[in-house]
């Protein structure tokens, strides 16, 4: 019961820490830019206006231009639920592995895919496109670079994996190395930051996650606003309990949970910052070389499974 | 021996020799000069780390001056002869495209399994808890075999060529401590003339036919005029 009370808190903690993280992505940016900048919890304003917003739905809409937000959020709140953030050996763990958790992420992106191109505006059908090659091309690095670290420590489950690093003295893995980079490169195509993506723009020809919601309005564009904040959220929280486990509790006792927060807290606003400098000292690729860009991920988490077989085990 | 029971030098070892494998990738799939040239240079210092950690760990002290020779030859002298070579000819805002770069680098993939499996009965014969690096440092010859294979550029090829030699010198410090000292001078010094010539074949070449793309060597001057 008490297992189940804290996979709630802790879901909610991840949906409603997001817009922070997304915020305090953009804040970093600003000052590293010698711009004011807005407040990191300009986010939450943002979305509470859109909510507060007339929707206004466009006359050749079919119903999956309705509900696609909806499944979007759910099913990206119910990926990041899997993610153990703060605590392992929560019950919601158990339900999902990572094949599953990608599963996810690919449903969600399946639906926004379809409510880009359901208006039929040319800017949709674009984005869709473009973001289904992207997805292809990604989703294979992406399964790699997590089987190289299932061989490792012998389970799919998030939770064990955490887990088994935990409770493990520490090893300095070859594969874990590449499969970090690789990953980073695979979370930064899929979140749509920078070298791939704009988030700060609206109007480019180039836009590729604008420009599915381009018809949104109200809260439906909170929802998919706030979507894509979670997901950036779940990958960064991925990532840094993934090849950062230390701080993650494992029991239920107050004290390591308070310290398991502080250590998430404290490991996402670094990411964030090290995303921000990165977003600030590179420019936006050309579409055509980004399949170059996720080749050489694939190429990285290749070399961590070939390492491990290698390397490690003899 | 697995990975665990090593101590953190060679846990250290391992992840330099999977980073030298994976410059050499980067080697593969770069197409401007100036970066391959970087690329390389970086490999060297990687080398030269690893013969560092090694000569710590073993306690053997001949492995410094090996270390210090890769530091001085490959990381310093080389590059910078390579950087001022492309200055001089001219070329240093040539990109080269190599290919059909992806099935390259699934070639290299596939040679990494393949020498994996050829160093699967050598690796017996050593007693080094590193020696599992035997496979990687085949990888690297192989990798810049197909280097010069997928190249036209005769500066590309010569890195190629200069990264073969890097994976025999990291095969011979992790798997044995290193060659004699005389073989080791001897390999050096034939790196460094090595070097030197190719300065001078990359004038003749240039003056020869106009060009260093070693695709023009096949054809004959009275058919094309």
């Amino acid at each position: 019961m008490k297992g189940w009370i804290l996979a709630f808190v802790q879901a909610g903690l991840l949906v409603f820490g997001a817009p922070f993280l997304a915020g305090w992505v953009k804040w970093v940016k600003c000052k590293l830019q010698s711009r004011q900048g807005p407040p990191p919890w300009q986010p939450y304003r943002d979305l509470l206006r859109l909510f507060n917003k007339e929707v206004v739905v466009a006359e050749s809409a079919s119903p999956i231009f309705r509900i696609a937000p909806y499944i979007l959020f759910s099913i990206t709140v119910l990926a990041g639920s899997v993610v153990p953030m703060v605590a392992t050996g929560l019950p919601t763990s158990a339900i999902a592995d990572v094949i599953v958790l990608v599963g996810f992420l690919a449903l969600g992106r399946f639906f926004l895919a379809l409510a880009g191109m359901d208006v039929g505006t040319a800017f949709g059908g674009m984005g869709s496109s473009r973001e289904v090659t992207i997805a292809s091309l990604a989703e294979p690095a992406m399964l790699m670079g997590v089987f190289t670290l299932a061989m490792t420590v012998h389970s799919t489950n998030l939770a064990g994996m955490i887990g088994y690093l935990l409770t493990h003295p520490f090893q300095l893995y070859p594969s874990f190395v590449f499969a970090a980079m690789g990953l980073m490169l695979v979370a930064v195509a899929e979140t749509g930051r920078i070298p791939i993506d704009n988030p700060a723009t609206h109007l480019e020809l180039t836009m590729v996650h604008e420009a599915m919601i381009l018809e949104y309005s109200g809260r439906h564009l909170a929802l998919m606003e706030w979507g894509a904040m979670l997901k950036l959220m779940v990958y960064g929280v991925l990532l840094s309990n993934l090849f950062c486990p230390w701080g993650v509790a494992v029991d239920y006792a107050p004290w390591t949970l308070l310290i398991g927060l502080a250590a998430i807290t404290g490991k996402l606003l670094v990411l964030g910052t090290a995303l921000a400098v990165a977003e600030s000292g590179l420019a936006k690729m050309r579409l055509f070389r980004v399949p170059q860009y996720l080749a050489l991920a694939f190429i990285l988490c290749l070399l961590g499974m070939l390492s491990h077989v290698i390397l490690e085990v003899s | 021996m697995a990975l665990t029971q090593l101590p953190l030098t060679e846990q250290v070892v391992l992840t330099l020799a999977a980073l030298i494998l994976f410059s050499s990738f980067l080697l593969l799939a770069q197409s401007r000069i100036v970066s391959l040239i970087h690329t390389f240079a970086w490999q060297g210092a990687l080398l030269f780390a690893v013969t560092c950690l090694m000569a710590v760990a073993s306690g053997r002290h001949h492995l410094f001056i090996s270390a210090a020779l890769t530091l001085a030859l490959k990381v310093f002298f080389i590059p910078w002869m390579l950087r001022r070579l492309v200055v001089r000819l001219d070329i240093r805002r040539e990109v080269e495209t190599v290919g059909g770069s992806s099935l390259v680098m699934i070639g290299g993939g596939a040679l990494v399994l393949f020498s994996y499996y050829v160093a699967l009965p050598i690796r017996e014969l050593s007693f080094l808890a590193t020696r599992n690096t035997i496979a990687i440092s085949l990888a690297v010859v192989l990798v810049g075999m197909l280097m010069i294979i997928t190249r036209r550029k005769a500066v590309a090829q010569v890195i190629g060529f200069m990264s073969m030699e890097n994976g025999l010198f990291f095969a011979a410090v992790s798997a044995t401590y290193g060659m004699p000292m005389v073989v080791e001078l001897g390999i050096a010094f034939d790196v460094l003339v090595a070097a030197i010539l190719f300065g001078i074949f990359f004038f003749q070449l240039r003056s020869g036919i106009g060009s260093l793309n070693v695709d023009h060597l096949n054809r004959l001057h009275e058919v094309d005029r």
